[in-house]
């Protein structure tokens, strides 16, 4: 980060280390840019107007009042939109949405921009948006999992799952000494990073300049580009800080496509922010489920099969189908597993992928119906899951790349003290009668690689420029990667300048899906490797120097040195071999993606396992999560202050899925009544103590080169499970619908 | 109706000539005094994103209308490390990795700076999330900024004593 910081670095050195992060200077004292911190000379300023019936048509906007209002530049609605390149209800790449830019009048969802106001300044726009007063037609909504029939599909791209069965489900069910059959719900989630999506769009003729934030850059800039017919390297974009994504900034949405419009027509920059309300509906989130997970063991309380029924919400125009039911697939070892997916088209926003896609969901139920299961067994939870311990992939039979999941048990368990729980429900009261109770569940997320680019620059100096697009949303990719870059080229940090969060740079790939840091961080460790096998060759045909003649070895570097591999005693400093050939300037490319060979190969999983202490007042039913304990099994741990964060920022998102977030949707107009940051609960630092994680070693020598698999997501799995089962241990009471309510615990 | 309004935000006085008199103070700053390191998370008081220091106490200046802050004193992010050296909160949020995206942090600090000078919470843990509590971070730092917070408010008051000493 060092041209963005102001001052110099005072923190942040030694490779290897859990450093601080490298632009925490820069994010303390406001020197951070995030993409609407941007106010380009000539700005104008853009409100979009979001729709305030579910389906329907728009019949009148008063665009008069609008424009006479003082300091509108523009009112843009169906009637006067120019045309687009792109067509809105394409989908030209598999991560493409269909999305709303004032194609018609026709409204599919509650908070669907259907107008776009333009003005001097931003409190012109805002009230010019407000004086449009829409009217409308308004036809009969459905927004419950009940308003629409339920269809199966055929698995198709990014947004209709696959399931999955092995084994022979019908014997499984037959073959159960003992069995659950039970029904859980979640509810609809808005990702609500607290930066709202913004963008500041510039032309110059044919050319556009976006500083917006952005989870995948290069597919950002084709995104847009096709909408505007220009090829994508006309897009510049930059996207040094997103203020959170958690998968909603990853792909092309309406109302930015408007302004970037917007800023075409008026000549002149424009800048729009989401307001916090209107994140509710045209940017994703994570769509409701209802589970339906019939489970069997026999009498040793091993599972005879798992068969795991999901059905979820999607929109009426796309397909984003929540593929939770396959969180039962991979993780214990039943005999048969099943997991199939229907969907419910609803009048809602397009669901996307949201923190932990799927697994978050189905991880909550499952973990859920196994603790219901080792309830009817009579046998203590971990036992249950311990049991079922799956030494393989079950159903494929394939080896785990690594798995250190009976690590993760067993310290997370001793940490937390969990041999001390009772078996029965509702023993427990602390000193002031609250009820006590001591939940489980396993966490479990793929570990998957995408395909990035980097290079890699060794100046004379003794410095290096390494580079890629990667995109830092607050995991630490500033921090994490350069650790990477520096270690592969033999550098202190202080030594290496890491350009990243531009699309000028080579492509980063797509910082999501719990696979940048593998990703991001193999292409420049392999670019880092180019650059050292270049130097190495120098050298070796160099007569002068110590290695010379080791051609045919393989080198690697060590603080500013060339060491040929395996012998020590030949090395030469980088500055010599330098000094010695002129050359200017080593400069090195690299790239990673996991070869389908390997994928096939193992099974490529993190695990873990998380213990929760949840007090519940016996009269009020209040529920207070008290301690959360997770051990977490996630290969190579770059940098371990920033892991245990990511792991910790997971874990409360489960606290907040198990215990706070729901859209509640008025289901006579389909509004989101509690579309703000009031009456949409997510936790606050009240809500969370007794915080503790735990990396527990794991050597994978299969996954990738640099053995790492990534922590960005599994901290929401196995939370939500533990706390629903602390829940019923504490109280009696099984709740099967989340979140948990006050009034759930009430209830008869 | 222009309106002018005299503001010192950072220690520097600012004659505000007001054409429009919907202006927040959080617009004020981001817009159209080039101080965009306040954040906006939702611009109705229900984030604290956009803490700053109005007269010493902290304020959600969403909430705010400039307008009516003439003759105030306002200190942003900006103003709170001058000189090159980092606030006591500032290394100690660095030091707990007491963010992630970094995006609720300005306020954070700025709510951090005021609880301290509230002085009711002390170093106590459990007060220190309470007073915390209105301001979200959706990354979830909450842990590394109860921490941050306790450590800032030890060092803070060693300083002082050793100052009057
Ligand atoms: S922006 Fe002011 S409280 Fe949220
Ligand atoms: S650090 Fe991202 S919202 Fe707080």
């Amino acid at each position: 980060m060092s041209d963005t910081l102001a001052r110099p670095m005072r923190f942040g050195s030694n490779s290897g280390q859990p450093l601080t992060r490298r632009d925490g200077i820069a994010k303390v004292t406001g020197a951070a840019t995030f993409a609407g911190d941007n106010s380009p000379e000539g700005l104008l300023h853009a409100v979009f107007v979001p729709a305030t019936i579910a389906r329907g048509h728009v019949t009148y906007l008063d665009v008069e009042s609008a424009e006479r209002h003082p300091g509108v530049t523009c009112v843009l609605t169906p009637q006067n939109r120019p045309p687009l390149q792109g067509d809105p209800s394409a989908k030209p790449t598999m991560f493409s949405f269909r999305i709303e830019v004032l194609q018609d009048d026709t409204v599919r969802y509650a908070g669907q921009p259907i107008a776009l106001v333009v003005g001097e300044t931003l409190e012109a726009a805002t009230e010019g948006a407000r004086l449009l007063s829409p009217r409308y037609e308004v036809e009969p909504v459905r927004t419950s999992l009940d308003d629409n029939e339920a269809f199966g599909f055929e698995p198709a791209g990014f947004g209709l799952p696959a399931g999955a069965e092995h084994g022979d489900v019908e014997a499984g069910h037959a073959a159960s000494a003992k069995s659950v059959d039970v029904t859980y719900e979640t509810a609809a989630q808005y990702h609500n990073a607290m930066e709202t999506h913004a963008v500041v769009a510039s032309w110059d003729g044919d050319r556009l300049t976006l500083d917006m934030p952005s989870q995948a850059l290069m597919m950002s800039c084709a995104g847009y580009a096709n909408f505007f017919g220009i090829p994508p390297e006309n897009v510049t974009l930059s996207s040094p800080y997103l203020g959170g994504g958690f998968g909603s900034k990853a792909f092309v949405t309406g109302p930015q496509v408007l302004a970037i419009l917007a800023a075409r027509m008026a000549g002149r920059p424009v800048k729009l922010m989401l307001t916090r309300q209107q994140m509710f509906g045209p940017v994703g989130h994570r769509g409701a489920t209802r589970q339906r997970l019939r489970l069997g063991i026999d009498e040793n309380a091993e599972l005879t099969v798992i068969d795991h029924e999901g059905l979820a919400e999607t929109s009426t125009f796309d397909d984003f189908v929540e593929p939770a039911a396959n969180a039962s697939q991979g993780l214990y070892a039943a005999r048969a597993l099943r997991s199939t997916h229907r969907a419910v088209r609803l009048d809602i926003g397009t669901p996307g992928p949201m923190r932990a896609p799927g697994e978050a969901s189905g991880s909550a139920a499952l973990e859920c119906a196994i603790d219901e299961l080792a309830e009817l067994a009579g046998i203590d939870p971990l036992e249950c899951r311990l049991r079922n311990y799956a030494e393989t992939e079950p159903g494929t039979g394939r080896p785990y790349s690594s798995k250190a999941l009976r690590e993760c048990y067993s310290q997370g368990a001793a940490r937390f003290g969990w041999a001390d729980r009772p078996l029965e429900p509702r023993q427990v009261r602390d000193e002031n009668g609250l009820l006590t109770g001591w939940g489980m569940g396993t966490a479990f997320f793929p570990a998957p690689m995408f395909a990035a680019e980097a290079t890699a620059t060794l100046r004379p100096d003794g410095t290096a420029l390494v580079e890629t697009s990667a995109a830092d949303m607050g995991q630490g990719a500033w921090t994490a990667l350069a650790q990477i870059a520096a270690d592969s080229l033999g550098l202190p940090m202080d030594k290496l300048e890491f350009r990243a969060g531009h699309s000028s740079l080579p492509d980063g790939g797509i910082a999501g899906g719990s696979g940048h840091t593998a990703t991001a961080g193999g292409a420049l460790h392999a670019a880092g490797t180019d650059v050292v096998q270049q130097l190495g060759q120098i050298a070796a045909a160099d007569p002068a120097s110590p290695l010379h003649g080791a051609g045919n070895g393989r080198f690697v570097a060590r603080e500013s040195r060339i060491y040929l591999e395996g012998d020590d005693t030949r090395s030469e400093a980088f500055a010599d071999i330098m000094a010695r050939t002129g050359s200017a300037e080593i400069t090195g490319s690299g790239s990673a993606s996991r070869p389908p060979e390997d994928a096939e190969r193992h099974a490529m999983s993190s695990h873990g396992a998380v213990f929760a202490e949840v007090k519940v007042d016996p009269e009020l039913g209040q529920m207070r999560v008290t301690r959360l304990v997770g051990a977490f099994a996630a290969g190579r741990i770059i940098n371990p202050r920033l892991a245990e964060s990511q792991l910790m920022g997971g874990m409360i998102w489960g606290i907040s899925f198990a215990l706070h977030e729901e859209a509640k949707f008025d289901h006579r107009s389909g509004r989101i009544v509690n579309a703000d940051f009031a009456g949409y609960h997510v936790p606050v630092n009240a809500d969370v103590q007794g915080l503790e994680v735990i990396t527990v070693h794991e050597d994978d020598p299969f996954v990738n080169a640099l053995g790492i698999k990534g922590v960005g997501e599994i901290g929401v799995t196995g939370t939500v499970g533990a706390i629903g089962n602390a829940i019923r241990h504490a109280t009696g009471r099984r709740i099967r619908r989340f979140p948990i309510r006050v009034e759930d615990l009430l209830a008869g | 109706m222009p309106h002018s309004i005299t503001l010192t935000v950072n220690g520097r006085a600012h004659e505000v000539h007001l054409d429009d008199p919907r202006v927040t103070l959080l617009d004020l700053l981001r817009e159209r005094l080039a101080l965009a390191g306040t954040k906006k998370g939702c611009d109705r008081g229900q984030c604290g994103a956009c803490t700053v220091l109005v007269n010493g106490r902290r304020a959600n200046s969403c909430l705010m209308l400039a307008a009516t802050l003439d003759g105030c004193e306002i200190t942003t992010i900006e103003g709170l490390s001058e000189g090159g050296d980092l606030h006591p909160v500032q290394t100690a949020f660095i030091e707990n990795d007491a963010f992630q995206c970094g995006y609720c942090t300005p306020g954070q600090i700025m709510s951090a700076v005021g609880l301290i000078a509230e002085g009711r919470a002390g170093d106590d843990p459990e007060r220190i999330r309470e007073g915390m509590s209105g301001n979200l971070c959706r990354c979830a730092a909450y842990h590394g900024i109860t921490l941050a917070v306790q450590e800032a408010t030890r060092r803070m008051a060693k300083d002082e004593m050793e100052d009057a000493a």
